[in-house]
């Protein structure tokens, strides 16, 4: 329904959300699967000989908000890229059949000087994927870009607009599942909070997928029904309550891997497995 | 029939100017200015050869130039290695080549070009040459630009990237050929760079960026043929129509800049 949805203010017939929401269309034989979206077993990644992912395994449900964390250097861009296909791997990623990926980059490194508008970049993205033209316009709404901002060149305009300028492009082709870098890492709060609601909002309007690697433990706790933690030693998985415990992000984030497995052991703290040490 | 041999290289210079305009439009903002010009000068080798041994030009030049195309194409590939020296190390061998390999009463032609009448055979073959690059680059726009504003984007968008690259490759390497006969090798990049320079400096769209690189590019060439026909009637017209577009650019400097970039 909601895809439906989607797809009908994407071809351009507008907000048609509130007006029929409450009524009962069937949806297609289109219908997602329900239950894992996504399904990642004992996934390994390296570069030369350099291991950055070992032995990750994880599920992601229809709906979810995976928040990914975990220190600098630990793989969490590396585990996303894989999870887009962008790099190779070891072991298994499954995604559930007719899953469209969105993805938001942690920072791109554009050419700002480049001769470009807002929309000639996400023309040229509707124009790969055969979309309408129309859908450009359909994305920015959705966004937040004002017509101002779209026709704006893209070395003018700030941060917190230029993130939402990504966002508009990963939703080109209606993703189900989006997933997001470090979204605000260079925003200032208030840019901050503006893209949070922005991304809540678009999760409940089209039922979107989320997968979020964030350092802000905060949004985590908000946003994240389950939260992956990624480092070198330790990898946790399941809801914020049981993961974001003072023991477990001191042993994350701070003491050095050598030391925080027996601190940690100490602790005993259930969701987290040890699968090493350091 | 000379008049027609002479008309139709005129015209094939203009076509030149707009393949070039366009090629050159995508290779700035892929930063690529450097490796554009050396491009140009992988052709000397093989003009060297075909001066040498009296085969066509275009012939030597296109096969060298096609090896230097596929060698750079890997070298983008291989970011462990630094580009920058392994181009700088490429153009310092291919004018060495080239110049000890040209015979000494042709070396000028080679580096600046000669202006000749054409076989309608060549004519033919050139405006071709120029109507695949003008499709390459308007088919394959919105690929480009993806991959210029961000190659990790453009490939979560389903391009590839290794063969966009090496066709855009090929597409410069062609304008490159089709101006080598009149531009010489170290020139005929020249005015795929600096109309494109020019161009960025009058827009801030990519459609006005194209259109404006390309008429540089034009005006450049018809202004030149002007002043060799008509002013300065023993100068070289390759020089001539590089001179010419820097001082466009020149005077492109003068209008006011197009926009505040933060």
């Amino acid at each position: 329904m909601d895809r439906l949805l989607l797809f009908l203010e994407l071809v351009g017939i507008g907000d048609v959300r509130s007006s029929i929401a409450d009524s009962c269309i069937e949806e297609d034989g289109s219908k997602v699967t329900t239950g894992n979206i996504l399904s990642v077993q004992e996934l390994s990644i390296q570069f030369d000989k350099l291991s950055v992912l070992h032995n990750l395994s994880f599920e992601v449900d229809e709906g979810d908000t995976l928040a990914i964390i975990g220190p600098n250097g630990a793989g969490k861009t590396v585990l996303l890229k894989a999870l887009l296909g962008l790099i190779p791997h070891e072991g298994e990623i499954r995604w559930s059949p007719g899953v469209r990926l969105g993805y938001v980059p942690q920072k791109v490194a554009a050419d700002r000087q480049m001769p470009l508008r807002v929309h000639d970049l996400l023309a040229a993205k509707a124009d790969v994927l055969k979309l309408p033209p129309k859908s450009v316009d359909a994305v920015a709404t959705m966004a937040g870009l004002t017509p101002e901002v779209v026709n704006s060149s893209i070395g003018t305009i700030s941060g917190g607009q230029f993130q939402k300028v990504l966002i508009a492009f990963a939703l080109l082709g209606k993703p189900n599942v989006l997933l997001f870098d470090e979204p605000t890492a260079s925003l200032d709060e208030l840019a901050q909070e503006r893209v949070y609601e922005l991304v809540e909002r678009l999760q409940r309007e089209q039922q979107l997928t989320v997968l979020l690697v964030s350092h802000d433990l905060s949004i985590v706790y908000r946003a994240a029904n389950k939260v992956l933690c990624v480092s070198k030693d330790k990898v946790c998985f399941g809801p914020p309550r049981e993961i974001l415990t003072p023991a477990t992000l001191e042993a994350m984030y701070s003491a050095p891997p050598k030391f925080f497995l027996h601190q940690h052991d100490e602790e005993s703290a259930r969701p987290c497995k040890a699968d090493s040490h350091g | 029939m000379a008049e027609a041999g002479m008309i139709y290289s005129i015209i094939l210079a203009f076509l030149f100017a707009i393949a070039a305009g366009l090629v050159g439009s995508f290779a700035l903002m892929k930063r690529m200015i450097l490796a554009g010009d050396v491009i140009s000068h992988v052709a000397l080798p093989g003009l060297g050869l075909a001066f040498l041994f009296h085969f066509n030009p275009l012939l030597g030049g296109g096969a060298t130039l096609l090896l230097g195309t596929l060698l750079i194409w890997n070298l983008q590939k291989n970011e462990s290695f630094s580009t920058d020296v392994a181009i700088g190390v490429v153009f310092a061998g291919s004018v060495a080549i080239g110049a000890a390999l040209t015979p000494t009463e042709d070396l000028v032609d080679a580096f600046f070009g000669k202006f000749e009448q054409i076989s309608g055979f060549t004519f033919v073959l050139g405006v071709l040459a120029v109507a695949l690059i003008v499709f390459f680059i308007f088919r394959r726009r919105s690929e480009l630009i993806l991959n210029l504003f961000s190659p990790e984007l453009a490939a979560a968008t389903g391009i590839k990237l290794n063969r966009l690259n090496l066709l855009f490759l090929l597409a410069f390497s062609l304008t490159v050929l089709i101006g080598l006969r009149f531009m010489g090798a170290l020139l005929a990049g020249a005015l795929i760079i600096v109309p494109a320079a020019t161009g960025r400096r009058l827009s801030n769209s990519i459609g006005v960026f194209l259109l404006a690189s390309s008429l540089a590019s034009v005006l450049a060439v018809g202004i030149g043929f002007l002043i060799n026909a008509y002013v300065f009637r023993s100068l070289s017209i390759a020089p001539t129509i590089v001179i010419v577009s820097v001082l466009l650019f020149c005077l492109s400097l003068l209008g006011p800049k197009t926009e505040i970039v933060m």
